[in-house]
């Protein structure tokens, strides 16, 4: 997204630049390394070598996982563009009754990990659940077996549901370039007499081109890692595949290449993305971005944005919230509150929020450092540093795994040889391990948002605070962070939620007695018990609603956004 | 004054659990890959009994990788897992060690520990069939299993899933490759909706019409039957009969649950301690309450529940077989396409 031509004829010769940018350069080179490292941890482990594995995929597996992960890739795809855009565009060229409730509320569905979704719709439409109980008394049967309806366990049953989860993915992005970047170029075409539908078309949408790709390629990733949902909706991914090498045929070293190739194909789409759009610049030259002009809609036509508006709202999040609810209330008089889930709530809420900390500052050191430094290689280091996210979270949690154990080792050694005291494993033991494993797994997030945000801020504005004689620092402190505020807040929310949700990794590298709304959900569903942690579930959501409205708050306080 | 004594005893505390538990006497340190729920009231019991506080992580894939990358300075001092093949995992990767005591080998049979003591169960559970309640069906074979008259009528989960592995390998043993493939293929060709879910909802498939017959643990009846889960599981639980089926040329495949000594285990003595007392009366009645499995220590008392389903007949394939023939079975489900 960085213009390279512009910034070299703008900025101080290259030698100042140079020395300008070294500390940021520094950070930037430790924070991929240590993105890397899990991942060079995982090249070790598939240079083991694993006899005889491709042949056996080539042969049974790869042609219907492949097929099986394209299909579900492209219909998620698909429809998250088609809600992500379409519901962003609604929100911000109309008004109606409801519009500003709409525009948070839009985004709860991405308090919902998709693994609950997909227990809470396959309880609500089973055969027996209540949707075909009523559909059956309606129609006068007694018993399913006279009459169903299709089984939800289906590829078009994964798609509707991981589609219907992730499409905020792009709204968030979508709606937040619609609103800075298009409002004086749609007031332009408004005064040439060019249609609505013509604006979305040909002016809107090509302009917010940047945000669905990096949207629509996050939702992509969640998809490709999901495990739960897909498992539990039948579809066999390749992300199953690895599974299944690794934990049925206890064959690490295959796992560990099949997850490199699948790497390798996210990265070479993405690429393929960026490569698409090499020529095209996104920064307006305008001041300060206007403010969107919403068309004012009534009566009738009213109605119908709202309604179309809250359809997602209303499959995506309060339907499956609903349900939880109704399922934790049953619980509570059964079994009543478990003071544990307190705990878990806590522990939950203070791993997450820690992570995000972390997670967003290393994403402004590293969107900063390539705008300081407009470089190829510090594009580079951004890409590498956001490798993590293209990782299945079970690969990723073996990866740091793997670093974090070695780490805490060899201090554990040194300190016993040299002081004779040992400490125990420092990393793990501490849940840094942890907060390590999201950090690589959701820095593509921050610095994916924090990226899109710089890039709306002219180049001009840097450039006039260095001449003034603020440091960079000083520049990031007084230009950049408050002009993309919104930016760093989208990017809070969506990491916040994504560690809160993750549960491969931390299942994997938390330490003793200690453990999350999700790895407790996931223990009872585990034993097929899954209602046994409605509660828990329905926590996992409230905990998760909590941002979303912190964002929408910070959004309605801003005027700029 | 009060405060910095406060800071001090808080700064105190940080330290020693940095310093991990290796340090504290009385405690052990437990990675299970049972789940919390299942693993809690015998813990309970031990702690009552013993004093000894047994922290926990539950671990459910990647519990070998995590013990062989903590090496020496792991805290973890007792390993406990389902299905024979994980627990030979964990002894083929060098992350166990054998533990000589009377009481376990007295209480576990030889056909359920490993040769060398590394491992030992604790419980079995029997791979069943579920069937509707209405269904004329006393008895079934595992290679009935495949017979066309079921078409569109099976339910179960993922070939991969370890309960169908182990399944599978057994059946490798008794019939070979070429008719294990055979019968896959015919399941696969009965099947009423796509391999998938877990075993519960083979129950709940019954009850909803989409098939008649499931293969699941027996374990889940129980739970269900017991009320445990509320009145609308106890009436799935009461919808279905539990048939054991057997092998043709012999019984009922079961699988463990079972444990394993840590190599470094830092706390080895207490480790010790909890493997005795899982094998103890009281705790394996609890495994039959609390689970409804089988004890593994003959003559323990068995769960009225789980006493209902039969007398069990249990297959005399070695466990040591179904850990050799795993990978073979999983390789055959993905062959057969068992899953897609």
């Amino acid at each position: 997204m960085t213009d390279t031509a512009e910034a070299t004829a703008t900025a101080p010769s290259s030698r100042r630049r140079a020395s300008l940018g070294a500390g940021w350069v520094v950070a930037s080179a430790v924070i991929a390394a240590l993105v890397l490292a899990p991942v060079g941890a995982l090249i070790w482990q598939a240079a083991q070598g694993s006899e005889g594995l491709w042949q056996h995929l080539a042969a049974y597996v790869l042609p219907h996982a492949l097929g099986q992960t394209a299909m579900l890739m492209g219909g998620v795809g698909l429809l998250v563009v088609l809600i992500g855009t379409g519901t962003a565009w609604l929100v911000t060229a109309y008004d109606f009754p409801g519009r500003r409730v709409l525009e948070w509320a839009l985004l709860l569905p991405l308090a919902v990990p998709t693994y609950i979704v997909a227990y809470a719709y396959l309880d609500l439409l089973h055969p027996l659940g209540p949707v075909q109980s009523l559909v059956r008394d309606l129609l006068g049967y007694d018993s399913p077996r006279e009459f169903r309806l299709p089984d939800i366990r289906s590829m078009t049953g994964a798609i509707l549901l991981l589609g219907l989860v992730l499409y905020p993915y792009v709204y968030l992005p979508t709606r937040a370039m619609f609103m800075t970047q298009a409002a004086s170029l749609v007031e332009v075409s408004r005064t040439l007499g060019t249609s609505p539908r013509q604006i979305f078309w040909r002016v809107a949408l090509p302009l917010a081109r940047p945000a669905i790709a990096v949207g629509t390629s996050l939702a992509l990733m969640e998809t490709l890692n999901d495990i739960g949902a897909s498992e539990f909706l039948g579809v066999r991914s390749l992300t199953i595949s690895i599974y299944t090498t690794w934990v049925t045929r206890s064959d690490l070293p295959g796992a560990a290449q099949i997850s490199l190739a699948l790497i390798l194909l996210v990265v070479a789409l993405v690429s393929l993305e960026r490569w698409a759009r090499r020529r095209q610049q996104y920064t307006t030259g305008a001041r300060r971005a206007r403010r969107f002009r919403p068309q004012q809609l009534k009566g009738g036509r009213a109605a119908a944005a709202l309604a179309l508006g809250l359809m997602p709202v209303l499959l995506g999040f309060l339907v499956p919230a609903l349900f939880l609810a109704v399922e934790a209330w049953k619980r509570f008089q059964f079994a009543g509150l478990s003071d544990r889930l307190l705990t878990e709530a806590r522990n939950t809420f203070l791993l997450s929020a820690g992570a995000t900390l972390a997670v967003l500052i290393c994403g402004l050191v590293i969107a900063y450092a390539a705008r300081v430094l407009p470089h190829r290689g510090m594009a580079v280091l951004g890409r590498i540093a956001s490798l993590g996210y293209a990782m299945p979270g079970t690969v990723l949690g073996l990866g740091v795994l793997i670093v974090a154990a070695n780490l805490d080792r060899l201090v554990d050694r040194t300190a016993q040889e040299w002081f004779g005291v040992s400490t125990g494993l420092i990393l793990i033991g501490s849940g840094l391990a942890l907060g390590y494993a999201y950090l690589a797994r959701f820095l593509a997030i921050s610095i994916g948002s924090i990226e899109a945000g710089f890039s709306r801020i002219p180049r001009s504005y840097d450039n006039a605070a260095r001449t003034l004689g603020h440091g960079s620092g000083a520049t990031l402190r007084r230009i950049h962070l408050p002009l993309s505020r919104t930016a760093i807040a989208a990017a809070g929310l969506l990491v916040f939620v994504d560690c809160m949700k993750e549960l491969s990794a931390t299942l994997m590298l938390r330490p003793l007695n200690f453990e999350t709304l999700a790895t407790h959900l996931y223990g009872e569903a585990a034993r097929g018990t899954y209602e046994e942690a409605a509660l828990a579930a329905l926590a996992i959501v409230i905990v998760g609603v909590l941002p979303v409205i912190l964002l929408a708050r910070v959004r309605h306080d801003d005027p700029g956004a | 004054m009060t405060i910095s004594t406060k800071t001090r005893l808080a700064l105190c505390t940080a330290t020693l659990a940095l310093l991990g538990t290796s340090v504290a006497a009385q405690e052990l340190n437990l990675y299970t890959s049972r789940e919390p729920g299942l693993v809690e009231p015998l813990l309970a019991a031990f702690t009552e009994e013993t004093g000894i506080k047994v922290n926990t992580v539950f671990l459910k894939d990647g519990m070998a990788e995590r013990v062989a990358s903590e090496g020496e300075s792991s805290p973890a001092d007792l390993l406990m897992a389902v299905d024979a093949g994980n627990l030979a995992d964990l002894v083929d990767k060098g992350l166990t060690q054998p533990v000589e005591s009377e009481v376990l080998t007295a209480a576990v049979p030889e056909n359920l520990r490993d040769p060398g003591n590394q491992w030992f169960a604790l419980s079995t559970r029997a791979r069943v069939v579920y069937a509707a309640k209405d269904l004329e069906l006393d008895s079934i074979t595992y290679e009935q299993l495949a017979d066309p008259a079921w078409k569109g009528k099976l339910c179960i989960r993922s070939g991969q899933h370890p309960y169908n592995t182990g399944l599978i390998s057994a059946y490798l043993s008794h019939h070979g490759a070429e008719a294990t493939e055979a019968w896959l293929n015919g399941m696969k060709a009965n099947l009423a909706r796509q391999a998938g879910g877990g075993d519960r909802d083979g129950a709940k498939d019954i009850l909803g019409g989409i098939c008649d017959i499931a293969v699941a643990n027996s374990y889940y009846v129980g739970l269900m039957r017991s009320g445990k889960g509320g009145d609308e599981q106890r009436a799935w639980g009461d919808a279905i009969k539990v048939i054991q089926p057997t092998f043709e040329d012999g019984g009922t495949h079961v699988n463990i649950s079972g444990a394993a000594v840590a190599k470094n285990a830092p706390n080895k003595d207490e480790a010790v301690k909890l493997l005795e007392f899982l094998v103890s009366d009281e705790a394996q009645k609890i495994y039959g309450s609390a689970n409804y499995e089988h004890p593994v220590k003959p003559g323990a008392d068995v769960d009225p529940i789980v006493a209902s389903f039969g007398e069990l007949n249990v297959d005399a394939t070695p466990l040591t077989d179904i850990v050799k023939n795993r990978a073979e079975a999983s390789a055959l489900v993905d062959k057969v396409g068992f899953d897609n």
